[in-house]
């Protein structure tokens, strides 16, 4: 049950029941949808940059309390940042949860983000985690078609 | 000459022996995150009896050789094996030829054959196949890619909130234009039971073949085609303790004589030259290559498993595990049961409000309970219900009240977690 307690934190079940950043945004200039078909979750994520900079960040999502609190977390991490600076955190995210479970996890690299590092222990769902990541990826590439965690 | 597995039939009672069936099934005896194994995902695929798993071992170990060629004595022992396997197939659904059962990988593969030979065969652009709101996405997609390569197009029937086709519109879904209907005999995402011979009888009445998708249906219904008098009829064997990776397809001979063959090889041809092949007799010109040999008698050991525990039996095994669990998800107020047909199979879609399914199916995999989390193949099924995905626990021969307990209470668990 350790295990289950480290993936299901009170702050991943608290940014689930009340996800920040959950609207969708009017005067976005890079949008995108992400689409999880293993279960059909489905995540919108708008953004507005301004000369390489992320001035804000907002998704709407159904789907698990994984996936919709990842994306939470994620919007509250990448405002005021660089797109550059949000490449290095998707790929220490990314890292962090698919690591060896055992394996230390760096603060210093993914901030609040660490929360999420449990996921890591349940393979089956890493890519809720992720598919807010990929769908901004998908959003700053401005890639026309629904993006996807295959 | 494989062992007789239906010897080892069991000296049980009117009712089901639980813990003697349980002891059938090795995969049942062990721990999951320090619990024992509850194992409520049967729709997907049930455990295999150690009968099963012993024949096709035995055959391995004993008679492996290439089936229908071959004139030393292992290809002979593979061969009666294999068309002994066919015959209890033939039996089982109560074909009136072996000529009229192809063995195929599953019941996905069956469609697939069907959709591509028979659909060559018939259908033209303007034509329209018929399916059902219900149905699994692979009685759907090979459909589509027929119509897309013709230019024919699919008619649905519709589903009432229940999880019931509505049959009422059904003589003007099927028009003059209609090549075939096919539909689920039992839904995978909600259980319902479909009323089948009504389907088969308006469709018959224009004239109409029918296919339906048995896939759900073998392991919890005998069926009888003949009776039916369904032109197409599909299965897998894995849904019926039996392995992966075979199925069968059973097809009127009229309809099977007239359907060119779907896959090209060895095997289904009777000659071979640049100019010119002929194609082997029913049903060997539709089983192109070497076979799943040890698959198909698998399939007839867990054929031989199923009756010799008998099918209403079974059924009525499952039908209390399902009628103790719906009780019980009744009394739970933020539950709700997707699926309410009037007649249905083991099968319990449920939501709980504002938990995700996915993360239901996390929260119990950790009680050791197993059950399916997600739209189940079954997309426009859950847009009817408008719902994402759903959590499913399906019941098999071996389930026990107790299982359905800890389900139960580890949906209060996962209350928990998210309180």
């Amino acid at each position: 049950m350790l295990d289950l307690q480290d993936l299901y934190q009170e702050v991943i079940v608290d940014h689930n029941k009340h996800p920040r950043n959950f609207h969708r945004m009017e005067d976005a200039n890079r949008t995108a949808e992400g689409f999880n078909p293993l279960c059909g979750d489905r995540l919108n994520v708008y953004m507005k940059v301004v000369d390489g900079v992320i001035q804000d960040v907002s998704f709407e999502a159904s789907g698990c309390a994984i996936s919709v609190a990842s994306a939470s977390m994620m919007t509250q991490q990448l405002k005021g940042k660089t797109e550059q600076e949000a490449d290095t955190l998707f790929h220490h995210f990314q890292d962090m949860v698919t690591a060896d479970a055992d394996a230390p996890v760096d603060a210093g690299q993914v901030g609040k983000l660490a929360a999420l590092a449990g996921v890591r222990r349940f393979p089956m769902r890493v890519k809720c985690a992720t598919l807010c990541w990929h769908t901004l990826k998908a959003a700053q590439a401005q890639k026309p078609q629904a993006a996807t965690t295959e | 000459m494989t062992r007789d597995h239906a010897s080892a039939a069991h000296g049980l009672t009117s009712a089901l022996d639980i813990e003697h069936v349980r002891n059938d099934f090795p995969v049942l005896n062990q721990q999951i995150h320090g619990k024992p194994l509850a194992y409520l995902d049967n729709a997907a695929t049930t455990q295999k009896p150690h009968h099963v798993i012993d024949a096709i071992k035995y055959y391995y170990e004993h008679d492996n050789a290439n089936v229908h060629r071959g004139v030393h004595q292992l290809s002979e022992r593979a061969t009666h094996a294999y068309e002994g396997a066919r015959e209890k197939v033939r039996k089982f659904i109560n074909a009136s030829s072996t000529r009229e059962i192809v063995f195929v990988r599953g019941a996905t593969e069956a469609i697939n054959l069907v959709a591509g030979s028979y659909g060559q065969l018939t259908v033209r652009a303007g034509d329209r196949i018929v399916v059902s709101e219900m149905e699994h996405h692979s009685n759907i997609v090979p459909w589509q890619l027929l119509c897309e390569r013709t230019g024919a197009a699919l008619r649905v029937i519709p589903m009432n909130d229940k999880g019931e086709l509505i049959l009422d519109g059904l003589n003007e879904i099927i028009d003059d234009r209609t090549r075939l209907v096919a539909v689920s005999h039992v839904s995978n995402s909600l259980g319902t039971v479909n009323p089948v011979n009504r389907i088969i009888e308006t469709a018959h009445a224009k004239g109409v073949p029918v296919l339906l998708d048995g896939a759900q249906a073998t392991a919890h219904i005998s069926v009888d085609v003949q009776a039916l008098d369904v032109d197409f009829y599909v299965f897998s064997a894995h849904k019926m303790y039996g392995p992966t990776g075979i199925g069968a397809l059973y097809a009127k001979e009229k309809l099977l004589r007239d359907m060119p063959p779907y896959q090209g090889g060895g095997d289904m041809i009777s000659m071979v030259t640049f100019d010119k092949t002929l194609y082997n007799e029913l049903p060997f010109r539709f089983e192109a290559g070497t076979p799943h040999i040890a698959g198909a008698i698998g399939l007839g050991a867990a054929i031989d498993y199923l009756t010799s525990i008998g099918l209403d039996r079974i059924a009525r095994h499952e039908h209390e595990l399902l009628q103790y669990a719906t009780e019980k998800a009744l009394t739970i107020p933020d539950l709700r049961i997707v699926g309410t047909a009037q007649h249905k199979v083991s099968i319990l879609s449920f939501l709980l409000e504002g938990i995700h399914p996915h993360d239901i199916g996390t929260i119990l995999d950790h009680q050791g309970i197993a059950i399916r989390t997600g739209h189940h193949c079954a997309m426009p099924v859950m847009t009817h219900f408008g719902v994402a995905a759903t959590a499913r626990a399906s019941f098999a021969i071996y389930n026990t009240y107790q299982e359905i307990d800890r389900l139960f209470d580890a949906l209060n668990e996962v209350r928990k977690v998210f309180r």
